[in-house]
This record gives C-alpha cells, structure tokens and sequence, in this order.
C-alpha cells in the first residue's frame, strides 16, 4: 500500500460546476445514443454525483468513468478506466464509460502518442480512483459516526464490519460529493488488483460491430454541407491558378474557392505539421458530388521557393518561437538514395564516444561494415483524414480524429481570431492513427473551410489525398562498424545514421554502454516531403538496422545471437560503459531469456528459418522469435514468439491484440512497405499499388508473453512494432543465405 | 432526379440521386447507415463491404443503377439484435483495434460462411484477403470466423 499526495493532480479535481462558462461542455445529441453497452443494460440513476473530473456515480450505485484520451484502437478507453475502477473498488459491471472532450483544464495533456498514455495516467488515475473512494469512506464514517480506518470497500459497497453496518457507493455519493478532497489517500498494493491485470473486452465493442456512427467520418448534422481540397501533386510545388467553370455548374456543388490555412504572423503549435498551406476547395452536398467536381477542377501549380514559418520548439507553453524551412525543389527517391550515400561517408556530428574507437578500428584484425536503408512510409491509418467543424462569429466546434489536439489549438486560434476558450474540440474515435493524427492541421483547413461558407462543413480526404498529402515515416540510412582483435573478440563499434530529414540513431541505447569503444554519429539531409512520429519513431528503422547487424557480428564471431546479445547485456550490467545509458540491462536480458525459452530457440522445427531481435523503446523492452518458411520463392512468416517487459499489463488480453499487430504491421513494412517519389510527387496513391500486409500473409500463431513484475506501466503500442523487422531479416537470411540490408524485402527477393 | 429504388435489410427505400453514384454514399450520406465505411474508393481494402443477395460485393464501386432488385443487407442489418453467430465470436475474441474495418470484415466473412459453412484456413485466407485491417487483427478474425462456424 502506497500512500500518495493528492495535490499531484489536483486540477483533475475540479467540478465541472466550478469551469462552466468555458463553454466545454459540449453537446453533440446525434453521437449520444452510442453509449458503450455491457451485457446487462444498466438501469439509468435518477442523479448524479461528480466526485472528480473521471468519476461521476449515480444514487443507483451506476458509475461513469472518463477516458481522458483519444482513442486510435490501442484501447485506452478500456484500460484507463480499468485503472479507475480498481482504485474506486467497483465492478467492471456497474461502469458505463465515457469519451472525455478536449478539456485539459480538467484533465491535463490529452494525447495519444508515445505509447504514453498509461504510462502518463497511472499515478493520476490512481490517485483520482482512491480519492473518490476516500471521499466515499469519509461519508461513510461521518453518517455512521464511526472512524473511517475502520470502513472497508468490496465491489461498490462500504462496509463496517464491528457494527454491520453496510450501504452501497450510491447510497453515500450525494454525501461524498461535498466531502473536501483529502490530502493524502492511499493506493493498493500491486498484488491486490482484482481489474488491473486482468481481461476486459473493448467497451466500445457492440457499437463496432453493429455499425453505430463512432468516427469522425460518421458525423451529421443538420445543414452540413461536405468539403474537399485539392493539394498540389508534389512536394515542392503550391497553388497558381484554378478554372472552376465546369466544377461551379456541377451537381450538387455549393461553392468553389481557395483557403490559406496560415497566415504571415501565425506562430505555429508545435508538431502542427503541415506539407502544404494553400489548398483549392469544393463544398458541396455530398462527398461523391464533390468528388466528381474536384476531378473536374483544373488547377495549375508551380514551384515553390524556400518557405519559412514560424512554429513553437516544444510542448511546454510558452516555449521559445523557432524560424524553420522547406527548401525549394522537386525531390525523387533515386536523388535521395545517392545523397544518403554520400553523407554515409562524410563524416557526421558525434553524439556519443566512449573509449578511444578510432585507435581500435586501426587495431583491429577485421572490421565488419555493412549499411542498411528503408524508404519512406505513408501512415495509411484505415479511415482517411477528416475533420467536422462549424465556426461561427464567436466560437469554433470541431469533431474528428486526433491525437494531440493540444497541438493545433493554438494555430486554430490565431487562424480563427478567437480565444482558445471559444474553441470547442470533441475527441472522436480514430480509425487508426500510427502517429499520423498526432498532426492535426486537418482541423485547421476544416475550421477556415467553415468560417468562409459559413456553414458547418465535415472535410473529407479521399485515400488519394490521405495517402499524397505528406507526413510520412522518413527514408534512413545506417552504416555500422565493429572491429574484432586477432582473437575475434569485438574491440569497438561504431553506428553512423542519418535520414531525410532527420537522423534515426539514440546516443545512449543499446549496443552503448556494452562496448569499450564506441561511436555514434548522426547527419541529416533536409528535405520539403513533411514526415512525422511513426509508431516508434526512428526507433522503428535503427532497431532494424542494429540488430540485423548484431546477427551478422554474432555470426562472423561463430556465436550464437541470442546469447551474444546476452554477453554484452551482462556487460552492460555489471560494468556499464558510460552513466547515461537509457536502457536496464538486467530487464532487456529478461526478455531475451524468456522469449529462449518460449520459442524453444534451439529446437528449429524442419523447413523453419528463425530470426530473433530485441529492442528496447519507450521505457519497454521486447525479444521477437519468428518462423519463416519459404512458399513457392515467397517468404511467409508463420509464427511469431514475442516476450514483453511492459511493466504491470494492465488489460492483458487488449495489450495482446495490439502486439500482435504491431508485429503484423512490422512484418509487413518490412517486406512490403514503400512509398517512393518522383519530382516531388510520391508514386503510390492507393491500395492498389501500396502494399500493405493482408490476411494470407499474417502469420498463423503470435504467442505473447510478458514478464510478470510490479513495475510501473510502460509503453505497449509502439514497442513490440521494431524488433518485428530484423527478426523477418534475420530469418530471411537462414532461409535464403543471402542478408538483407534493404527494406522493403521484396524488392531485394525479386532481384534474387 | 431519377428515383432508384434499393431493398436494404429487409426494407425498401427509395432514393432520387444520380444512379450512378456507389452504393457506399448512398448508405452513408442518404440513409444514414454509417456502419459501411469508406476506406480506399476502389475496391481493394474491402472495408464498403456489404451482401448482394448472398455475394459480398464492394460497395465504393457498385453503382446503385446496377442493383436492380437485389437484396442488400449492411452490418445494421446483420442481425437485429446485434447477435449474429459472427457478431458474437467477433465479441468474444475481442477482435477490434481502431475497429474501422470491422463491419467491412464480419460482411465479407458472412457471405463466407453462407457458401462454406465449415471453412478451412486456406478457405478463410482466401476469401479474406481482399479485407484490409490497418491494425492487424487478423490472427483474430480468423479465430472468430472459425468460432462462428463452430456454433
Ligand atoms: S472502400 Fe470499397 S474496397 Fe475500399
Ligand atoms: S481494427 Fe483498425 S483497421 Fe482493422
């Protein structure tokens, strides 16, 4: 048992009576009938009592729990109330959970990204959790006039066990609702959770499978009218004229004009990311309406020169202004191969040196050196960009799929001339998001879109915009080098990556720490093609290219992989290089052992290839075994064996869904993920020509284990994502002979 | 406008849109059933899956005038209370992620199981391959179509 002061989230206490008049309170009737249902209907209270920003319980002893974030399918609106919930001692069964609006006054940073949200709510749901029970304990104690110490909680009730006095959470709630907020509460002990750990099913599921509006696609409303834009047709260029005389006259079509979704002296949000800001625009009745007079506006572009803007540095308000660029130019992916080339052999900004690694590469008996690259990657989140908003003379409402809206609020309000707290943004479900709805300038051309129709508008991209409008997963290059002495023993090594436009490699993670000498550097090469955070951000390339080089080291030093990458763990363990080393080396060597164990590593089943990799991100560590066999010349993998070190799993059963499609969705990048460019233009626009992984190719089995401690939360969404990668390489190279050193992997099979 | 008349989950419903406009926005935009979901346009993600009679069929490519007087039945129209044995072995592997494709998948898996009502694997991988899920909750729709011819 934890005691813990309340005051870490104070603001979370706050009533909604106290912030009305913020105008958050948001009414969207259509979206109401949507209630996430549990087995049995749940009678409806009379009244209810708000004991916090997350918790609100009925006189019946019904509880409503908040989810806080938004929800992209990484099912955080089951599991952060289940955080709530085991807190507040209640049954899964009496809670009815809501989506909460954007409203950080109430509950703090509002984003879905960074594997971050558990890890970020733990302690203040938790803390909220408790408190509320506390107030309900409190209430308690003062209307049977006994000490509160001596109350206990079991499934909603309050209980006093000397007297036998007993009553249910509702029963106390009005009472407890006007209970100051304690000081300090107390949280339970790990090895007492009853919800945390165990398996709830996605609240939402009933209304997805039987087809309820949830998404920002799904959204209506009286008088709305659907727009859509046109973007020029490659990074470089922007808008120079339209003739919209066949368009105007078409069926359907409301108006036709242009928009600039910034102005000169706008200060950006950061991460407001956005690849182009002048867009043609049709409005009109319906989307295939518009659809069809989109195809027939004929606009001309040119070439843009250099464009500066002016964007906040970081997430902290208040964070100084920087002046950033898009160089000019129209860009292709062969011009890109062979500048990468070239900054693979300068030399790059050092970021970290141990040891003296120089003098051991020219000491060395062999060196080892091999480069690794992937190209760029488009998000292509199920459910295409889209945005509902409705501007009027004194306020903003907007309804759509995002991650951050923290991170286009302020852009909103200087484009808009409102006050922030004019401006209204309901969270609705995403279909999908990856990282690309961490960017949200599609609310910002929604609302301008509104403001000059005057009308509410839903802004709809087809798969075609989505999939050619930017923010992309950046095209790599790694170069590694390890020196071996006479004895093949490994003396030095040395990470030299860099990307377009931005270098993948993390100064302090493993293989630093574990090797002497070592060397990393770092170069980039900038760019106008707009990239973004992509499930496990850089993370997701270097993860590849590391340990697809640490098989083939093991391999020129005749060990096995698994137990090479162990001996520099236990280096890293007991005589760590360097103090600032991002990883636990004891934790990462956990998984390793355990997904050896699991996969009976070295019992290979007859006509199996196995690959293994491991990586460590976002504060998790994860060891992935995959079966590959070879089909008629196609690589198929059949099983994957996975063993995760997430800390407390706190939905076991969603935490499993997700990393078995992560390791779908890295298996299937890495073999046939691409989206390559030509003068600007990216050259794949639709399914039809970008691959992304199918049923047939999934593999049959994905076991997931996860290493049982009382560790805090850390990141699930985006850890099990990197390591998928070099494990299908490492198989691929059992299958065929032959490494990898290129994604996607498919065009190197062809080639063979 | 010509009037388009289209059987839609048992019932009949009369439209004056453009007849060569897809079926797929005539759901979403003129009848309000959302549940059929727009995700590439061109008949290669499978998430405007709906029933033609018993066939599963793309709805972002089938023009309403092509219809005629097929039956049309839409995730809404599945099953009336939600209990359709696919609805529920979906429910009971707790299948979704984002759930965008979803309806798309159970429609496409309906038809399945209306021409294999014991599908083997390679049964399942071919009829499906056509769905996308961006999530990659394949493993699972496989496990729950199984499920739902088990029952
Ligand atoms: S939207 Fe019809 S198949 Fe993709
Ligand atoms: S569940 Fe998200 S695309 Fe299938």
């Amino acid at each position: 048992m934890t005691l813990i002061k309340t005051t870490v989230n104070r603001r979370s206490f706050l009533k909604a009576a106290l912030l009305a008049g913020g105008g958050m309170v948001l009414h969207f009737s259509w979206l109401a009938g949507c209630k996430p249902a549990g087995k049995k209907v749940l009678e409806m209270p009379e009244e209810w009592f708000e004991m916090n920003s997350y918790i609100k319980i009925g006189e019946n002893g019904v509880v409503t729990l908040f989810n806080p974030n938004p929800e992209f399918g990484q099912n955080v609106k089951t599991s952060l109330p289940m955080i709530l919930a085991e807190e507040l001692d209640i049954d899964w069964e009496q809670v009815i959970v809501e989506q909460a609006d954007f409203y950080p006054e109430r509950y703090g940073r509002q984003f879905t990204g960074g594997s971050q949200s558990v890890r970020q709510a733990w302690s203040p749901l938790r803390t909220a959790g408790a408190t509320a029970r506390q107030m309900l304990i409190l209430a308690a104690a003062g209307q049977w006039n006994v000490p509160a110490s001596e109350i206990t909680t079991e499934h909603g009730t309050l209980l006093h066990k000397s007297s036998g006095k007993k009553a249910g959470y509702g029963e106390m709630a009005s009472a407890a609702a006007k209970i100051p907020v304690p000081e300090e509460v107390k949280l339970k002990a790990v090895s007492d959770f009853k919800v945390v750990g165990s398996s709830k099913k996605n609240v939402e599921i009933k209304n997805i499978l039987s087809g309820k509006a949830l998404f920002g696609l799904d959204y209506k409303t009286e008088g709305m009218l659907i727009a859509m834009v046109v973007h020029p047709p490659a990074f470089g260029m922007r808008f120079k004229s339209m003739d919209d005389k066949v368009a105007k006259s078409m069926p359907g079509v409301k108006a036709i004009f242009t928009i600039d979704s910034l102005k000169e002296d706008i200060v950006q949000n950061f991460f407001d990311t956005t690849s182009f800001t002048k867009f043609a625009v049709v409005v009109g009745n319906t989307t295939w309406e518009v659809l069809q007079a989109k195809k027939a506006l004929k606009v001309e572009w040119e070439q843009e020169p250099e464009r500066t803007f002016k964007m906040g540095s970081s997430w902290t308000p208040g964070a100084e202004t920087i002046e950033a660029k898009y160089p000019s130019g129209l860009e292709s992916t062969e011009i890109h191969q062979a500048k990468m080339k070239e900054f693979s052999k300068k030399p790059g900004n050092i970021i970290r040196r141990d040891g003296d690694p120089e003098s051991a590469f020219r000491s060395a008996t062999k060196i080892l050196e091999r480069t690794y690259t992937a190209p760029f990657l488009a998000h292509n989140t199920m459910e295409p960009v889209n945005c509902f908003a409705h501007v009027t003379a004194d306020k903003a409402v907007l309804y759509g799929p995002i991650q951050a809206p923290e991170f286009v609020v302020g852009t909103l309000s200087q484009r808009l001339s409102l006050p922030k707290e004019k401006i209204e943004i309901k969270l609705a479900r995403m279909g999908g998001g990856f990282g690309r709805r961490a960017y949200g300038h599609h609310f910002i051309e929604a609302a301008v879109i509104s403001q000059q129709v005057k009308a509410p508008v839903k802004l709809v991209y087809t798969r075609e915009d989505e999939m050619t409008a930017g923010i992309y997963r950046p095209t790599y290059s790694a170069t590694y080098r390890a020196a071996l002495d006479k004895d093949n023993k490994l003396i030095a090594f040395h990470v030299k990556a860099g990307g377009i436009p931005e270098t993948p490699v993390h100064a302090d993670r493993f293989p630093a720490g574990a090797i002497d000498n070592y060397l990393a550097e770092g170069w980039q090469i900038p760019s106008n093609i707009t990239i973004g955070a992509f499930r496990a951000p850089r993370s997701n390339f270097i993860a590849s290219a590391e340990q697809s080089f640490l098989d083939e080291l093991a391999m020129e030093m005749g060990k096995d992989p698994i137990d090479f990458r162990l001996e520099l763990l236990e280096r890293a363990k007991t005589n760590p290089v360097g103090e600032k080393n991002d990883y636990d080396a004891a934790r990462y060597a956990g998984v390793l052992q355990l997904v050896r164990e699991k996969s009976k590593w070295k019992e290979t089943p007859q006509g199996v290839h196995r690959g293994v990799s491991a990586y460590f991100c976002h504060n998790s560590y994860v060891a992935e075994v995959v079966d590959l066999v070879m089909k008629n010349n196609a690589p198929k993998v059949e099983k994957v064996v996975a063993a995760i070190d997430c800390g407390v799993v706190v939905n076991k059963d969603g935490a499993i869904n997700m990393a078995e499609g992560a390791i779908i969705d890295g298996i299937g990048n890495a073999l046939y993920g691409e989206l390559p460019f030509k003068d600007g233009a990216p050259q794949k626009n639709n399914f039809t020509t970008y691959r992304l992984i199918r049923m047939n190719e999934a593999p049959k089995t994905i076991d997931v284990h996860f290493v049982k401690n009382e560790e805090d939360p850390t990141g699930m969404g985006e850890p099990p994502f990197p390591p998928a990668f070099a494990a299908v390489a490492n198989a691929l190279y059992r299958a065929t002979g032959k490494r990898f050193y290129n994604q996607p992997f498919i065009n190197e099979l062809k080639s063979t | 406008m010509i009037a388009t008349k289209l059987n839609i989950n048992k019932k009949t419903h009369t439209v004056e849109v453009d007849p060569s406009t897809p079926l797929l926005w005539v759901l979403r935009e003129h009848l309000d059933l959302v549940g059929t979901k727009y995700g590439c346009g061109v008949a290669s993600c499978g998430a405007c899956t709906v029933l033609l009679d018993e066939t599963a069929v793309r709805s972002c490519s089938l023009p309403i005038s092509a219809i005629g007087d097929k039956a049309i039945t839409t995730i809404e129209g599945l099953s009336e209370n939600g209990d359709h044995p696919l609805q529920q072995a979906w429910e009971e592997h707790d299948v979704p992620q984002c759930g965008y494709c979803q309806a798309g998948q159970i429609m496409n898996a309906a038809a399945l199981l209306k021409s294999k009502p014991n599908p083997t694997d390679e049964d399942i991988d071919t009829a499906m391959t056509g769905n996308l899920c961006r999530c990659g909750t394949y493993l699972r729709i496989k496990a729950a179509i199984k499920t739902a011819a088990s029952y």
